[in-house]
């Protein structure tokens, strides 16, 4: 461990912007992908949910 | 098998590819234009400056083929997918291969030649000297046939699709990146004293795997959008 | 034996898949997470300050998986494309498709990163360096890929048309690679290159394995759980699916 203190860690030797810079934006990339793809799914539940409804709402 | 054979189909398209296109002189004029202007462009872009042009040039000249090609390469498939004749040589009994091959080489005679004749012109307007317009015109000469091969892949693939053109330039143009460099390296390797004979065997390799794989591959792609 | 091969074409169905992913995804979603903190914790705690570069080299424990992963995505993405155009299976285009944007996404924070890196080290946001250079192709390449399938309504066709796409790449990539190598070198002569990074301590080393292995393991997770999405989109008027989503 060589980081005294939070402001250390957090300052990263001057390279601060560009370590959390680079880190963050993967991680909030990440999150946003997972996040993509499971609104694809809860949209494709609500499709096929939408279907069975008028399957059996029609008339026959 | 024919009465004419196989030979004679292939030149029986050439022919009809080379009668068509006169038909529409503009589709083969207005990609020549197009290049011409691009290449006007970049020094309207940069400003006068000799050095700077002279510099400039086998890069920009090489990319203005490029677009120029893609532009053409539209009409390969469009066409004949409209009224129905690609199909019909799909279910014919000829090879596809080799219907393709003559479509790909009919598109390099219309297309690429006269970029690789007009460029010369265009390199003057850059300051280049005799030799390097002669190993420019040279690197086109065998880069354009790959050009033409390898954007029959990206024409196949994007038959009658939305978005067709900008599609088909995202699509080939990436491909075309080995061509673009070895081509204008090797002007810029001539200028540099360092000779061009790694460059040009590396565009002559291009070319031999192109005509190997990119048949084949256009089939595939004409098949797939046929069905 | 017979049996054990039709065991495992059992799950080329999209029905059975559906489930398989169903119950692998968090498997490989907490191995991910579990990797990712062992792994950060080793960029952050353990791998010493570079003599160099201070310590702004850290940003290689991100750079240099995202990159090694773009590629190998782009490689099983390819491979299931092609097994797909070969064996004409539903499943194997779904999953290219599934494994796309993933891929991409890294090559993006591939550059990205790389330009963070490069900023304070070398000044510059953007260096035309071989592997800079043919990772923003291989965007390109993805881009395309998406592009395609997009654009394309039959999805039968659209998974065809892009394998093809996807094969064509994947022989260009070693060319593209060694022509921007060539090209970079003939113009660039002496200048910094990425791969001419601090040398390597076997701590260094042992968190980009970790991370890279992290990535690999998050990349599936999220590969499975998109092919989910696909798999009920494809196949909505299927009857297993009105079951499975009640």
């Amino acid at each position: 461990m060589q980081w005294n203190n939070a402001s250390e860690f957090f300052a990263m030797g001057g390279y601060g912007l560009y370590v959390w810079g680079s880190f963050g934006v993967t991680a909030l990339a990440l999150v946003i992908e997972v996040w993509l793809i499971r609104r694809r799914h809860a949209a494709a539940v609500q499709a096929i949910r939408g279907d069975l409804q008028e399957g059996s709402s029609g008339p026959r | 098998m024919t009465a004419i054979g196989w030979r004679g189909v292939f030149m029986a398209v050439v022919r009809r590819e080379v009668a068509l296109a006169m038909k529409q002189k503009g589709d083969v004029l207005t990609p020549l234009f197009f290049f011409v202007i691009v290449a006007s462009l970049f020094p309207l872009g940069v400003g006068p400056e000799a050095n700077l042009l002279l510099r400039m040039a086998p890069g920009v000249l090489w990319v203005g083929a490029l677009l120029a090609a893609m532009l053409s390469l539209q009409r390969l498939f469009a066409a004949d997918h409209a009224d129905g004749s690609l199909e019909q040589m799909a279910l014919s009994g000829t090879p596809l291969t080799l219907l393709v091959l003559a479509k790909v080489l009919s598109h390099f005679l219309l297309s690429g030649l006269p970029l690789v004749l007009i460029a010369p012109v265009l390199g003057i307007q850059f300051g280049l000297d005799a030799r390097s317009l002669g190993v420019l015109t040279l690197s086109l000469l065998l880069g354009t046939p790959t050009l033409s091969l390898i954007g029959g892949i990206g024409a196949a693939l994007t038959i009658g699709v939305r978005g067709g053109g900008v599609l088909l330039s995202l699509l080939t143009l990436p491909l075309y990146i080995p061509v673009l460099i070895f081509g204008a390296g090797a002007v810029e390797a001539d200028a540099a004293g360092l000779g061009i004979s790694a460059h040009l065997s590396l565009m002559g390799a291009l070319l031999l795997l192109s005509c190997v794989f990119a048949p084949f591959a256009i089939t595939t792609a004409l098949r797939i959008s046929l069905e | 034996m017979n049996n054990r091969l039709a065991n495992w074409f059992r799950f080329a169905s999209p029905q059975n898949f559906y489930r398989l992913a169903g119950r692998l995804w968090p498997l490989f979603a907490v191995l991910g997470t579990v990797l990712a903190a062992i792994g950060l914790w080793m960029s952050f705690f353990v791998a010493p300050t570079d003599a160099q570069q201070g310590e702004g080299y850290r940003i290689i424990f991100i750079h240099v998986p995202v990159s090694w992963m773009s590629m190998f995505i782009y490689l099983v993405m390819a491979a299931w494309a092609g097994l797909g155009l070969v064996f004409n299976t539903r499943l194997s285009g779904m999953l290219a498709s599934a494994l796309a944007p993933t891929g991409a996404l890294f090559a993006f924070l591939s550059l990205w990163t790389g330009a963070l890196w490069g900023k304070p080290m070398w000044g510059a946001w953007w260096v035309w360096d071989a592997r800079l250079t043919s990772e923003l192709i291989l965007l390109f390449l993805y881009l395309g890929f998406m592009a395609l399938q997009a654009a394309i309504d039959d999805p039968r066709r659209a998974d065809k048309a892009g394998a093809v796409l996807a094969l064509v790449g994947v022989i260009n990539v070693p060319i593209i690679y060694f022509s921007v190598k060539w090209w970079n070198t003939l113009h660039q002569g002496a200048s910094v290159s990425m791969t001419r990074s601090p040398s390597m301590a076997t701590t260094m080393l042992w968190g980009m394995l970790i991370m890279s292995i992290a990535a690999w393991m998050y990349a599936i997770a999220v590969a499975l759980l998109r092919v989910r999405g696909i798999i009920l989109e494809r196949e909505r008027h299927a009857d297993w699916v009105r079951h499975a989503v009640e």
